[in-house]
């Protein structure tokens, strides 16, 4: 699967609170929580963001809290994936589980800028900057997350144990 | 061979030796939600349409919003109540909750060996009683709800040694909070941490409590302690089951190992916005405050409020200051009541509250406005974590933060 769309740029530890606000966690429907996606570091990211587009930070992207809140408003506001060069654990897990495509990359984040288009073969790990025609290797997933993303999920990965 | 961490995963995955970045998948022996994330994982449960694995083993902790705040949190615990209800899972119902992390092992339904995972960043504060407890999303929470097991990449481990004494007004927290300034808030990604030494050994139950809690704030998976005299103290009027405790080898491998000397560090604070931004006390200047909070998973322990007690005693929360104390649970409130506690923090002018996390994440009960600044005795002082992410949240132990609160801006009891 091919993903394409326009890089918004952070940089180190963006955190859940900022991802999502506690203030929006009275409720658990994804699309109210895609309403205040980025809300506490990019007031503006609703807004300006189209359906497709690509969330580029440095190091330790989603630490804090386990709210699965925060990936799923970023997954359901129409993110299509998020390159950083690490994640935070939990925030890893959670949004495998739920398939919002994480891709880790140092040089990508390095040599990305806001604004810059990007094209991502999700199989093959690859990162096109349409931008500047550099090309980027993300860090392949261990193979037992390459079976659970496969699965489609952890939900999907257990039934199939389960049947 | 094994560390503490991999020596419990070993023995819940039912193998002989676990290397760590092996993925395993590990029985579990509590998985716990609270009001925020049970919701989700109610729903991912029910996706799989079966029965709970074992009621006796899931528990719903809704602390966060307690006493629900507005329509959306009580529709939020009413739907986990009908779940607990029908499904006979534990649930704790409003004036018997208290915080997640106090509650459960005060109540002694985590033990030590145990492997407990919780839809909480902070479930990683069991590990001070030698449980191997950690922070998942609620997705995980619903599938081994059904499966009573989880899979889990084995973490390598960072031993963490404090040798020597600490000072006066030195705790727990602090502890934590030059380890965390050290090593960063990804400075223990993805690893267990041990912790060890004669400092730690000397440390008391609350604040080894309060470390294992923080380990998330360095990026770990978990926060381990060895279970000693202390620990057995602790748990011999709470436990009701039979526990397993683990030693690490003494020819662990640990990928790093830090060791430093405890009478040197002063009590510690984290300025705004990360817990690694750390300054000893003799280091943070003229920083004025708008409201001080006592109390959490961290520092909401009957130790910690009867530090802060002391502090109060025939004093007055300064004319400009805010005062918040909340204790983790009902019988810490109970026992505050009876050591005349409350009184003290009553006549000071602070306000005490009923077990709940309120301020903490921004919830409710003290919100922080535009431009106002706190002094607090909880976990996180990320932007707008409690309340405008115009505001600032300084993290400290509970004596700086009634001293503070006295004060009026942030300083050490001594210089009160
Ligand atoms: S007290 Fe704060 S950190 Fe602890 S569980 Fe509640 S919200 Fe989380």
């Amino acid at each position: 699967m091919k993903l394409k769309g326009q890089v918004h740029k952070y940089g180190a530890n963006v955190d859940t609170d900022v991802i999502i606000p506690a203030r929006y966690l009275n409720v658990s429907d994804p699309l109210e929580l895609a309403k205040h996606c980025m809300e506490d570091i990019d007031a503006q990211f609703v807004k300006k963001m189209k359906p497709g587009d690509i969330i580029v930070a440095d190091t330790n992207f989603g630490c804090g809290s386990s709210r699965e809140h925060a990936p799923l408003s970023i997954k359901s506001a129409g993110v299509s994936c998020v390159i950083a060069k690490t994640f935070a654990r939990i925030f890893f897990r959670n949004a495998i589980n739920i398939g919002l495509p994480l891709l880790e990359c140092v040089e990508c984040v390095e040599k990305t800028k806001n604004g810059d288009t990007l094209e991502v073969d999700l199989a093959a790990g690859k990162i096109l900057n349409l931008s500047t025609g550099l090309v980027f290797t993300a860090k392949p997933y261990p193979d037992f997350m390459s079976e659970l993303i496969k699965a489609g999920g952890l939900i999907n990965y257990t039934k199939k144990r389960l049947a | 061979m094994m560390t503490l961490a991999e020596k419990i995963l070993a023995a819940h995955s039912g193998k002989k030796k676990v290397i760590a970045g092996e993925f395993i998948n590990c029985k579990v022996d509590l998985v716990m939600a609270n009001d925020v994330t049970a919701p989700i994982a109610i729903n991912e449960f029910r996706k799989l349409g079966v029965k709970v694995f074992n009621p006796k083993k899931i528990v719903f902790v809704p602390d966060h919003f307690t006493p629900n705040k507005d329509i959306n949190s009580a529709e939020q615990v009413k739907m986990i109540r009908e779940f607990a209800r029908e499904t006979g899972v534990g649930f704790f119902e409003m004036g018997r909750v208290g915080i997640e992390h106090v509650l459960l092992p005060d109540k002694g339904i985590v033990l030590p060996g145990d492997v407990v995972i919780g839809a909480d960043s902070h479930t990683c504060t069991y590990g001070a009683i030698g449980a191997f407890s950690t922070g998942m999303g609620s997705t995980d929470i619903g599938s081994a709800m059904a499966t009573g097991d989880i899979w889990m990449k084995v973490p390598h481990t960072i031993k963490f040694v404090f040798r020597g004494k600490l000072n006066k007004w030195v705790s727990g927290k602090d502890l934590i909070l030059y380890t965390i300034g050290q090593i960063g808030v990804d400075g223990a990604l993805y690893a267990s941490m041990e912790f060890a030494g004669e400092a730690i050994e000397n440390l008391s139950m609350s604040g080894r409590f309060t470390i294992a809690n923080m380990a998330i704030e360095a990026g770990a998976k978990a926060g381990l302690f060895k279970v000693d005299k202390k620990t057995l103290e602790y748990l011999a009027p709470r436990a009701k089951r039979k526990f397993k405790v683990y030693e690490p080898d003494a020819d662990a491998e640990y990928s790093q190992i830090f060791e430093w000397d405890a009478s040197k560090i002063e009590p510690m604070v984290a300025f705004p916005h990360l817990p690694s931004n750390t300054k000893p006390i003799s280091k943070v200047g003229e920083v004025r405050i708008d409201q001080s909070v006592i109390g959490s998973c961290t520092n909401g322990r009957l130790e910690d409020l009867q530090i802060a007690a002391k502090i109060f005693k025939g004093k007055k929360v300064h004319p400009e200051v805010r005062c918040i104390i909340l204790p983790g649970t009902q019988e810490i409130y109970l026992e505050a009541m009876k050591l005349g506690l409350v009184e003290t923090f009553v006549k000071a002018g602070a306000v005490f509250s009923t077990p709940t996390c309120g301020p903490c994440l921004g919830g409710h009960m003290g919100i922080l406005a535009k431009g106002e600044r706190a002094i607090s005795t909880t976990n996180r002082n990320f932007v707008g974590r409690m309340g405008s992410p115009k505001s600032e949240v300084y993290l400290a132990n509970p004596a700086i933060a009634a001293a503070s609160a006295i004060a009026g801006r942030i300083i050490s009891p001594e210089d009160l």
